[in-house]
């Protein structure tokens, strides 16, 4: 007991003596100031993901309860998830989901590569210009270009196709897909390519036997990016599909019509069609940074 | 070696234009190809109810469209939202990112929950909200409200403009979090230490260093919010489709309406028209902003 407490005394006695400035702060207020940041963290985060949880905890109700008061206590079922599952529709709609954000993502990356690669490898005066230009592109609001676009692709046969929707996210997620790659490979160091080249490297080999596997981390979340873009994209999927083509996204709007309003289904639906985007945002929210905002933000 | 390095330059030049050409092409067709018909379309009587009605109607569809207060509504709704949404995720956003950036247990968990939103596609969360939140006998708010002995809200008909202001944040609001948090991560300890000793106040550490810090991720997450928000579609779509009235009517919709459900091609493309003016003269102020960011 009494040593514990001239132990105590002497620390602090020691860290007042090597601050200058004695705290003002005891101890104790200190403990409670990180008590009230644990709860405040903590409440904001909860009420900023509580839709989510309300969302994910309806989708295990019945009908009757979903609609019911908002209560914690009920007792879970799988019928929604079963009744969505069984919807053979609602696997057409995830199919399209899958083809279309993969489908586009694979071409923007395969497009990119070379750009991005010559970009951060053989800079040129116009370089800067190209990149910024790219990414003015993205400043074209899509209502802007709704109209031709749908007249171009009713004429030729694109409308509510999986191809059409794979063009438009694609030309749609190029700009930041060269940018964030852009930003991958500027960091590798240029001697290692260097070595290749001197040892009689093509270009492609180059590409395919050293570029790609030394920044593999950051084609892949390149890549999840693209995918998480695509696979929320709402605009052009909700105005270019109807029936054949919809992904996911103009599947649970759907659910906006007064005889669709099951509220368990649309939770247990929307829940199986934000899962797998959620969990690849949570695991690539670090490197997502750095190509949502160009590199600009480290 | 001088001379491989000259040789090596010149083959580079070309390897550039080739390497880059299947990007810059496509990106020159996207852009160029759906402007010039959009402009081209505005020019001209193009109704697909009535074909019959053809021709150059030369500066028509701008004359209807100005003097329709349709569109000037519209236009007030896009800007409305876009600055209250910028304001609410840039100020929460910066005050979250400074929340979340302090030492507690399970930060981690509680800052994966915040940014969660963001991944959330916009017609799930619109649907959540409309029918599991704001619903005016069943949603949570209102249960909540009358828990406290206060009259619940009926959200999307007396507020809608608000209501949708209260999604669109809420998916935003993460977005600014995680950028401004991450810039916030690179801030020196040492300055803020060295404030610290030298008497200055959390405030004061506020304002004089960690606001100046985070000014080019701020300038980031204003421009690419701008990008999103001033197209903002599927959470009206879902919600109220653009009423009661045209009180949640923003440019984006407007459009979709003329097009593709009155089929009007020229007025729904002089309507575009007026949406990429929009667009550009925000742009213009951004891409010079971001420049100036990259070049430091």
């Amino acid at each position: 007991m009494t040593t514990a407490k001239t132990k105590t005394l002497a620390t602090t006695g020691g860290q007042a003596s090597a601050t200058p400035v004695p705290r003002t702060s005891p101890r104790g207020s200190a403990r409670t100031r990180r008590l009230g940041l644990t709860l405040l963290g903590w409440a904001i985060a909860c009420l900023i993901f509580f839709p989510i949880f309300w969302m994910v905890l309806t989708g295990f109700k019945t009908e009757a309860a979903a609609i019911a008061d908002p209560s914690l206590i009920f007792s879970p079922t799988l019928e929604s998830y079963a009744a969505v599952q069984g919807r053979a529709d609602y696997l057409k709609f995830a199919l399209n989901s899958v083809v279309v954000a993969f489908g586009s993502t694979l071409a923007a990356l395969l497009i990119a590569i070379p750009s991005a690669y010559s970009m951060a490898f053989l800079p040129t005066k116009r370089t800067k210009g190209t990149l910024l230009w790219m990414l003015s592109t993205k400043m074209l609001p899509p209502v802007g270009v709704l109209v031709p676009i749908y007249l171009l692709f009713r004429d030729v046969g694109l409308l509510d196709t999986r191809t059409g929707l794979v063009i438009v996210y694609t030309l749609m997620n190029l700009p930041i897909v060269v940018w964030m790659l852009y930003t991958f490979f500027k960091d590798l160091p240029k001697d290692i390519l260097e070595a290749g080249r001197m040892d009689g490297a093509s270009t492609l080999q180059e590409v395919v036997f050293l570029l790609l596997p030394l920044t593999l981390p950051g084609i892949a979340s390149t890549g999840l990016l693209s995918v998480i873009l695509s696979w929320n994209e709402a605009f052009w999927s909700l105005n270019l599909t109807s029936s054949k083509a919809a992904p996911l996204t103009a599947y649970i709007a759907s659910f906006s019509s007064p005889e669709g309003l099951f509220w368990a289904k649309l939770s247990a639906a929307s829940t199986m069609a934000i899962a797998p985007i959620l969990v690849f945002g949570w695991l690539t929210q670090k490197q997502m940074v750095r190509g949502l905002t160009f590199g600009a933000v480290k | 070696m001088t001379k491989t390095r000259a040789a090596g330059r010149t083959v580079g030049g070309l390897r550039t234009l080739s390497l880059q050409a299947p990007a810059v092409t496509l990106l020159l067709l996207w852009m160029i190809v759906p402007l010039a018909m959009t402009v081209w379309f505005s020019l001209q009587r193009y109704n697909l109810l009535m074909p019959e009605m053809t021709g150059f109607a030369g500066l028509e569809n701008y004359r209807y469209l100005f003097t329709d207060p349709a569109l000037w509504t519209a236009m007030g709704n896009t800007l409305l939202l876009v600055g209250a949404v910028l304001v609410i995720t840039v100020v929460g956003g910066t005050l979250l990112a400074v929340l979340f950036q302090q030492e507690f247990p399970g930060r981690g968990v509680a800052r994966v929950l915040a940014i969660s939103p963001f991944f959330v596609m916009p017609t799930v969360s619109a649907l959540v909200w409309k029918n599991m939140m704001m619903h005016p006998s069943n949603g949570v708010l209102s249960w909540v409200a009358e828990s406290f002995g206060l009259p619940a809200v009926d959200w999307f008909s007396s507020l809608p403009l608000t209501s949708i202001i209260i999604i669109v944040a809420w998916q935003w609001l993460p977005f600014a979090l995680l950028i401004l948090l991450t810039a916030i991560q690179s801030l020196d300890e040492d300055q803020v230490e060295a404030a610290r000793m030298d008497g200055a106040g959390p405030v004061a550490i506020f304002f004089f260093i960690t606001l100046p810090h985070l000014k080019r991720a701020i300038s980031v997450v204003i421009m690419i919010e701008m990008i999103f928000l001033l197209t903002i579609f599927a959470e009206i779509f879902v919600t109220t489709s653009g009423g009661p009235g045209l009180a949640t009517t923003n440019l984006a919709y407007l459009i979709y309406i003329q097009a593709l459900l009155d089929f009007d091609v020229g007025m729904a493309s002089a309507g575009g028209v007026i949406a990429i003016i929009l667009a550009n003269i925000v742009a213009i102020f951004l891409v010079r902003m971001v420049a100036k960011n990259l070049e430091s």
